[in-house]
């Protein structure tokens, strides 16, 4: 018995019934890879084998094989952290945020976001272990009882403030979307005989879909989202606190918590946007993945979008308010100095190129989407890459400033985070089921159009 | 678990069918064993009579305990055990240790709660699942009453599942 809206567009099309939910999903995971998974699949790999080679190198000559010097101690390695983790909250504000407001439309694609979400905190993971330099001693950030002392940690650093914050939210993340994986594991494994009936009825915890149990997944939901929240607000302000709490020119700004978390979730929304355009054609999900989800998430990418180009130009206010003449340096330096040009990608990528979204032609537009949907990563690398690069080159003595120039070992430990990405996604894509049924077939009632 | 035990099961095609399906059985005093379905319906829950699950005081207790933790850790870590001068900082700066604090009482209460939910509903990968029909994780919903411990007999049960518009009824024992 289906009822359709009035007044909302449908969010499943052409009249798909909980058993094609299943059927259409659970294809997917059935049956043999494809020839493009394949070949996605080889290249992912050899960019990680390749990647690899060169974050091997790294930790075994040291960080001296990046470009950095002693005036800029930190560059691409920490705007890709910052960049990967900004990505990854993209995929807790759909299922979270989203849950608690009570969004429907979130349910086709709030898996394949957390998954995203959990490979891009490894990826930015990679990257702090790699800048401690001797990464086999990588454990001393924990707290644990040592022969040192015992000497404990500085628990006032924002550095120990971020260990214990990334390591939450991968594990939080990892325990939310595993739990809503449980009943779709249980749908593959009744469809299932052998071996993958084993694996997969291993992996559903031997879910069998009692009122009972329900009644408890959605109580174990309801506050998993409520915690998750503000956990991912907290991240992304304790990873912006890691230049706001510190004394340098242009990093030094009270604004810096909210702008990173707009700009997390614009950077997230972006790269959410990539993965399902490309994932809904290849795995043939344009009835779950409606152009009215790209144009919901197109609206937010508007939102957050606006809300960075504010804290740009407030940042450039306060500098010259503030009356300080390093801070107003600072700024002059990043839009006039030596990287005005990494300044300008930023500005016209990421304040500039979203306001096309106010046309609903472009916000309903898959080609259109998909192209600025990669403008805004690269925009948001390059806000990265200006605040911490063009903050730190020029110190406060004209002899040391100095510039920045990568090393193949920065390039292709940058390459490693996109092999380990793509091949985690991959893997995902092809062995888990990328919607969630269980949750999609709760819509199918009131929100799927009539055949 | 519920080995050897004999079952008669109803399956409904509709939620619609399948609310006022219970509300009417449990009307009739009959008592259902357990509902099975493929996603959670809403209102399910309150129309079998169950209570509000006890799921978020185990998650609040458990935050608490994180807290605690978290606090109690920095406080004789930092305070007593090795107190350090850093920057001549008072030794427990509290503001300072909010951010631990919180991310602790975070994490403590998702996998805390989790493990709780785990473990109150026998999930886990060695048990045995109770399926009466593969189709409850598919787009079915199934109505089961345990013969043991309802008054009427297989035939009367039978007649109740027909009657609220169960489009398949049968006797089950689970042998797996």
């Amino acid at each position: 018995m289906q009822v359709t809206s009035s007044v909302r567009p449908p969010l499943v099309t052409n009249g798909k019934s909980k058993h094609d939910v299943t059927n259409d999903i659970c294809k997917q995971v059935e049956g043999a890879p494809s020839t493009a998974w394949k070949i996605s699949f080889a290249m992912a790999l050899i960019t990680l084998f390749y990647g690899g080679y060169c974050l091997w190198t790294t930790w075994y000559e040291g960080i001296g094989m990046w470009g950095l010097n002693k005036t800029i101690g930190w560059s691409w390695d920490i705007t890709n952290f910052v960049w990967w983790v900004g990505i990854g909250h993209a995929g807790t504000l759909i299922s979270a945020v989203l849950l608690l407001f009570r969004q429907k439309w979130r349910t086709s694609i709030n898996r394949a976001a957390e998954a995203m979400t959990i490979f891009a905190v490894i990826c930015a993971a990679t990257f702090i272990i790699a800048h401690m330099g001797r990464p086999w001693v990588g454990h001393w950030v924990l707290p644990f009882p040592n022969n040192n002392g015992s000497l404990w940690q500085n628990f006032n650093s924002a550095l120990m403030w971020d260990v214990f914050a990334i390591s939450t939210y991968f594990t939080v993340s990892l325990v939310f979307w595993y739990v809503g994986l449980i009943p779709d594991f249980a749908t593959i494994r009744e469809r299932a005989t052998g071996v993958r009936r084993k694996i997969y009825g291993a992996l559903s915890m031997n879910w069998d879909g009692s009122a009972k149990t329900w009644s408890r997944y959605e109580a174990v939901s309801l506050v998993l989202a409520g915690v998750s929240t503000p956990l991912v607000l907290s991240v992304h302000t304790i990873v912006s606190m890691d230049f706001a709490t510190s004394l340098i020119p242009g990093w030094h700004t009270t604004i810096f918590p909210p702008y990173f978390v707009a700009g997390a979730i614009f950077s997230g929304f972006a790269m959410v946007l990539t993965l399902m355009l490309v994932i809904r054609v290849v795995f043939g999900l344009e009835d779950y993945i409606t152009i009215n989800h790209i144009e919901s998430m197109n609206k937010i990418i508007v939102l957050t979008g606006s809300v960075v180009g504010i804290a740009y130009i407030t940042e450039f206010f306060i500098a010259w308010y503030s009356g300080v003449p390093y801070e107003k340096y600072a700024f002059i330096n990043r839009a006039f100095g030596p990287y005005w040009w990494a300044y300008a990608s930023m500005m016209t990528c990421n304040v500039i190129s979203p306001q096309m979204f106010w046309f609903k032609k472009v916000r309903t537009s898959i080609a259109w989407t998909f192209g600025l949907s990669i403008i805004v990563n690269i925009g948001m690398w390059f806000e990265r890459f200006v605040i911490i690069c063009t903050s730190l080159h020029r110190d406060y003595i004209p002899s040391s400033w100095a510039m920045f120039s990568p090393t193949l070992y920065d390039v292709g430990d940058y390459l490693f985070t996109f092999g380990l990405f793509f091949t985690c996604f991959l893997l995902f894509a092809k062995y888990f089921p990328v919607v969630n049924m269980a949750e999609v077939k709760t819509i199918i009632d009131s929100s799927s159009e009539k055949k | 678990m519920e080995k050897g035990k004999n079952f008669v099961i109803g399956v409904y095609d509709e939620e619609t069918v399948l609310m006022s399906a219970v509300e009417e059985i449990r009307s009739k005093g009959v008592k259902i064993h357990e509902v099975y379905t493929p996603y959670p319906v809403h209102g399910l829950d309150n129309a079998l009579g169950y209570s509000y699950s006890n799921l978020p005081i185990a998650a609040f207790l458990f935050g608490i305990c994180g807290t605690i933790t978290a606090l109690t850790m920095m406080i004789w870590m930092l305070g007593f055990d090795w107190p350090m001068d850093i920057g001549g900082k008072p030794h427990i700066p509290l503001p300072a240790f909010i951010p631990i604090t919180f991310e602790l009482t975070v994490l403590f209460c998702a996998l805390g709660m989790t493990g709780t939910f785990f473990v109150a509903s026998n999930l886990n990968p060695w048990s045995t699942p109770n399926m009466f029909d593969p189709r409850t994780t598919d787009d079915k919903f199934v109505i089961a009453f345990d013969l043991a411990s309802t008054k009427q007999d297989s035939a009367q049960l039978k007649s109740i599942l027909s009657e609220t518009g169960a489009s398949e009824v049968t006797t089950k024992s689970l042998e797996n």
